[in-house]
Formats: C-alpha cells, sequence, structure tokens
C-alpha cells in the first residue's frame, strides 16, 4: 500500500511545485524585474546617489570648487586621486594660493566607497550616474577631472 | 597463466580527484582534494588560498574609516552587517553613543542584508540539487532589496553605508514606502519558496539524514549561525549579545535539532520569517533625529585590545582590533562564519556520495572570500 501512497505523494508534490511555476507563467508581464538592457539605455535612469564614478562639475565659465586641499586623497584608501597642485601668485591680493594644476581620478582603482566625496570641504567632486565604464584599453580609465585651463570659482574657501 | 575471474577485475580502489579550484558546485575559488571509493567520499580536504587578498594586513595600513570599505569584500553577502562590526567596534572603543536612529536604521537594513543573502542562498541551494527554477525566483525578490539598497546607500552589494559614528547619509525618502513594499510582497513569496523546493519529494530524499552534525561536534568545531541552530546549538548572537536596536524588538531564534542538510535548510526559511517580523516592528518607529555623530577627522583608538561580535547571514562575526593608541590597528583579526564551517565539511560528507557532498555543501552557505579573507 505504501508503495501507490508514494507514488501519489510524489506526483502531488510535483504538482503542487508546478502550480507555482505555472502561475508565473500565466502571470509573466505582471511584476517583471527583469530589464531589457541594451534595448533600454535612452531611459534606464540610475538612482540619485548611484555611485558610478567621480566627475568635478564645471561651471558655464568653466570654473570648479576644487581648492587643492587634498583631503579626499589623504581619505582615498587606494590611491585612486592623485593632485597636482602649485602656489600661485593672486595678482590682485599680493598672495601665494594653492591651486589645483591637475586632479588625476584613476577610475581602474576606485572602489566607490564615497569616502573622498564625503570628506570634500567645497563638494567640488560629486558621483555621476554613469553605469557604462568599460573601455578598451586601460590607460582610458586614468581621467583629469578639471578641464583645461578651467580655474577655480570665487569665493570658494576650505 | 592466470585466470583473472571477473569480480577481481573490479576490485575496489580509493583514489584521489580535484574538485574545483573553477567548479559551480563550490561557489567561488575553493578547491575540494577528495579521497573517494567509487561514489563513496572518504576524506575531504579544503585547499584555501585562492582568493585570498590580506584584507587582515590592508587593514594595518589602513584608518579606521577606511578599514569599513574592506570589510564589504569579505563577506560581500552580508557587507552591511560586516560594515557595522567595525563601526561598533570603533565606536566601543571611542565609548562614543550613536544616536537612537542611528541603531535602528542600522538594524532595518541589516536584516534586509539577511534577507537578501538568505534569497541568495535558496536559489543557488536549489540549483546545486537540481532544481533550476529556484534561482530565477531567489534572485528575483532579491532584487526589490538590492533597489532599496542602491537608492539609499548608492551601491548594490558593496554598500559602505556605516561609518564611525553613524551612517553615511540619511535614509532615502522613499526608503520606508519600498521596505514595506518589499515585507508585504516577500510574505507571499515564502509559502511559495515552501510548495515549490521545500515539500518537494525529490528535494527531501535528497536532504533528509544527509550529512548529519550533532550538537556536541558544533559546538566543538566553533560552528555559528544557521549551521550551529540546525544542530541545535543556541548560537545567535542577536538574542545572547543584542547590539544597535535588537534588544527592543522581540524574535524567536530559530532552532532545529535534527542536524541534518533538512534542518539547516528550514533553519534559513524560518530566519526569513523571523527578520521580516522584526523589521515590521522597526518601520514605523524610526526615531527623529541625527543621522551621525561627527568624529575628528583622525581617529585614534585609546592603548588596548576590543573584540566585537555580530550575527552575520552566516553567523558569528568577531572582530578583534588591538591598538597601540596610533590612527591605525597595530592588528585586526576578523573571526569569519565561513572558515569555522568550512572545517566541518570533511565531518558531515565523509561516508556519502558526490552528490550528497554538493548539498551539504550548499546548505553550510559558503561565501568564499569570507573564508580567505
Amino acid at each position: 500500500m505504501s508503495y501507490f501512497s508514494n507514488i501519489y505523494n510524489g506526483i502531488k508534490s510535483l504538482l503542487t511545485g508546478m502550480g507555482v511555476t505555472g502561475k508565473v507563467f500565466l502571470n509573466a508581464r505582471k511584476g517583471t524585474i527583469t530589464q531589457q538592457y541594451p534595448e533600454n539605455r535612452e531611459t534606464l535612469k540610475m538612482f540619485d546617489r548611484f555611485r558610478g564614478e567621480v566627475v568635478m562639475p564645471h561651471d558655464k565659465e568653466n570654473e570648479h570648487r576644487c581648492t587643492g586641499c587634498q583631503k579626499c586623497e589623504i581619505a582615498c584608501p587606494n590611491g585612486s586621486i592623485e593632485i597636482v597642485w602649485d602656489r600661485v601668485v593672486n595678482p590682485e591680493t599680493g598672495k601665494k594660493k594653492k591651486e589645483i594644476d591637475k586632479f588625476v581620478y584613476h577610475l581602474g582603482l576606485c572602489t566607490m566607497c564615497s569616502l573622498c566625496i564625503e570628506a570634500c570641504p567645497t563638494d567640488a567632486i560629486v558621483w555621476a550616474q554613469n553605469y557604462e565604464n568599460s573601455v578598451y584599453d586601460r590607460s582610458y580609465l586614468t581621467k583629469v577631472l578639471n578641464q583645461p585651463e578651467s580655474k577655480l570659482m570665487d569665493g570658494v574657501e576650505d | 597463466m592466470d585466470t583473472t575471474t571477473v569480480n577481481s577485475n573490479f576490485k575496489s580502489e580509493e583514489y584521489f580527484i580535484n574538485m574545483g579550484p573553477q567548479h559551480p558546485a563550490t561557489h567561488g575559488v575553493l578547491r575540494l582534494l577528495l579521497t573517494i571509493d567509487g561514489e563513496i567520499i572518504k576524506k575531504v580536504e579544503p585547499d584555501l588560498g585562492y582568493i585570498h587578498r590580506s584584507i587582515e594586513k590592508m587593514c594595518e595600513r589602513d584608518s579606521y574609516q577606511q578599514i569599513v570599505h574592506l570589510t564589504d569584500r569579505m563577506d560581500y553577502l552580508s557587507s552591511h552587517i560586516n560594515n557595522e562590526a567595525v563601526c561598533l567596534t570603533v565606536e566601543n572603543a571611542l565609548e562614543l553613543e550613536v544616536p537612537e536612529r542611528v541603531k535602528v536604521i542600522r538594524t532595518i537594513i541589516g536584516e534586509l542584508t539577511r534577507i537578501a543573502s538568505h534569497c541568495l542562498w535558496w536559489g543557488v541551494m536549489g540549483m546545486d540539487v537540481g532544481a533550476l527554477t529556484t534561482y530565477f525566483y531567489g534572485f528575483r525578490d532579491r532584487e526589490m532589496v538590492n533597489d532599496i539598497f542602491e537608492e539609499t546607500c548608492g551601491a548594490r552589494l558593496t554598500m559602505n553605508y556605516n561609518i564611525p559614528g553613524g551612517l553615511m547619509y540619511d535614509i532615502h525618502p522613499n526608503f520606508i514606502q519600498r521596505t514595506k513594499d518589499f515585507v508585504a510582497h516577500f510574505k507571499t513569496k515564502i509559502p511559495e519558496y515552501d510548495k515549490l523546493l521545500t515539500g518537494n519529494v525529490i528535494f527531501q530524499k535528497r536532504m533528509k539524514g544527509v550529512g548529519i552534525l550533532s550538537k556536541e561536534d558544533a559546538i566543538s568545531f566553533g560552528a555559528s549561525g544557521p549551521v550551529g541552530r540546525g544542530s541545535g546549538y543556541s548560537c545567535d548572537v542577536r538574542k545572547h549579545h543584542p547590539y544597535s536596536a535588537l534588544n527592543k524588538v522581540t524574535f524567536n531564534e530559530s532552532l532545529k535539532t535534527a542536524g541534518d542538510s533538512l534542518a539547516r535548510y528550514e533553519v534559513r526559511i524560518m530566519e526569513m520569517w523571523e527578520s521580516l517580523s522584526i523589521i515590521e516592528q522597526l518601520i514605523d518607529n524610526i526615531p527623529e533625529g541625527d543621522y551621525k555623530v561627527t568624529t575628528k577627522a583622525v581617529i585614534k583608538l585609546p592603548k588596548g585590545e576590543y573584540y566585537q561580535k555580530v550575527e552575520a547571514a552566516r553567523g558569528e562575526l568577531g572582530v578583534y582590533v588591538i591598538s597601540t593608541g596610533t590612527k591605525n590597528p597595530y592588528r585586526l583579526k576578523f573571526r569569519s562564519p565561513g572558515f569555522s564551517n568550512i572545517s566541518l565539511l570533511n565531518h558531515i560528507a565523509v561516508g556519502g556520495k558526490i552528490g550528497d557532498l554538493v548539498a551539504s555543501m550548499a546548505t553550510l552557505d559558503i561565501v568564499v572570500p569570507d573564508i580567505d579573507r
């Protein structure tokens, strides 16, 4: 007798499982969470806080907010940020002031830990919501974030 | 000339094979040295070190804020809980009281992490015993948790949301609603999990009475988490040494006494229910307040030794810091749950078949970067 009850129980448990998959199959359109990724590039929007890569926003006059205080460079755990800076004499006041020459960012080393952005006192660097960071050569991953000829915005001090 | 009989042609002989390091059932780069006789396992020897990144040594170089992001990369499925462990150690050493809001948010996100980790485990567990559908269902529900994390923390897996002294940012305005939606959604899904896999007759036959671990052995091997609790060893750190907001909530410790693979499976399913109930108790009562207390830019722990343990998704994670009063730890040791749990693999797999080894290894819920660090 237990032979037949085993068969009965086995088939019953299989049908219970198939009931679940059947229900999902029939409601396939409802509650879909998958995305048609390469096709939906235009409409795909990441969340505001998504950590894509570090960028330095510039305004219309090609000015940024980085004073070259190097707090981000110290905060970074793996040397993704290198700041090349110099002291430049301000012609109006005659005082020497730190000014960045190059803000080098190694995307290939970055672990997206967000410590640099927390450390920045002037909000000079922010997260961009890029999600396609692959390139053909490793050297493209080293980026200079400040644009050529760019200047420090007036009134920004750390 | 000898006359060989049929029987002596097929004589029993022990031989040795490698399983891994690149084997899908070892969930990462873990190499198992198997001594087998036919299909019966005589000895299992895990060979570690293929993904060793010397995280403990790197911690000696980093400041206490920087250590936190390295712990994401240990047990990446419970990264928030790992972060919390380091932050609690530093806060205890500095005798820093964090706001209630931080404690509650940390607990909620910690339990969400546990659910996401168990979802992934459930999917992979099914796949290891031959049920491919579970993989998609587990990942489907985990996706909702990942979206919550991405919106609030900025990353889906390696979140680095905790900092010593609080949280990196406040929670996103949508966080509470999304979490409530997830809890409501997931309550309808766990019964589906039970229907699909737990009650399945093939699954039951693969799990029941396989890989038995007694309570005495669980204690002597240092098992923790669902592996220990499946053998009736009450070892939930959340219950015995509550941290963050866990002393404010009521929940049951999931315990099973059978000690076989099915018991470990059922403990994890029960834990998902318990985590849901913890989230439900806290989500409506997030206190107002600051999301962090400002610490000094350079944190220096007072001279001494500090230990803090938390319940990660796989078991007890301990952080042991020796400080000499400088800005870096002199030595930092992680007591990872996976390392202790893998040590009993030989004990539970000997005498079984190779297929049973894969099944019992899946119930240990191995994450190899956690074992190797």
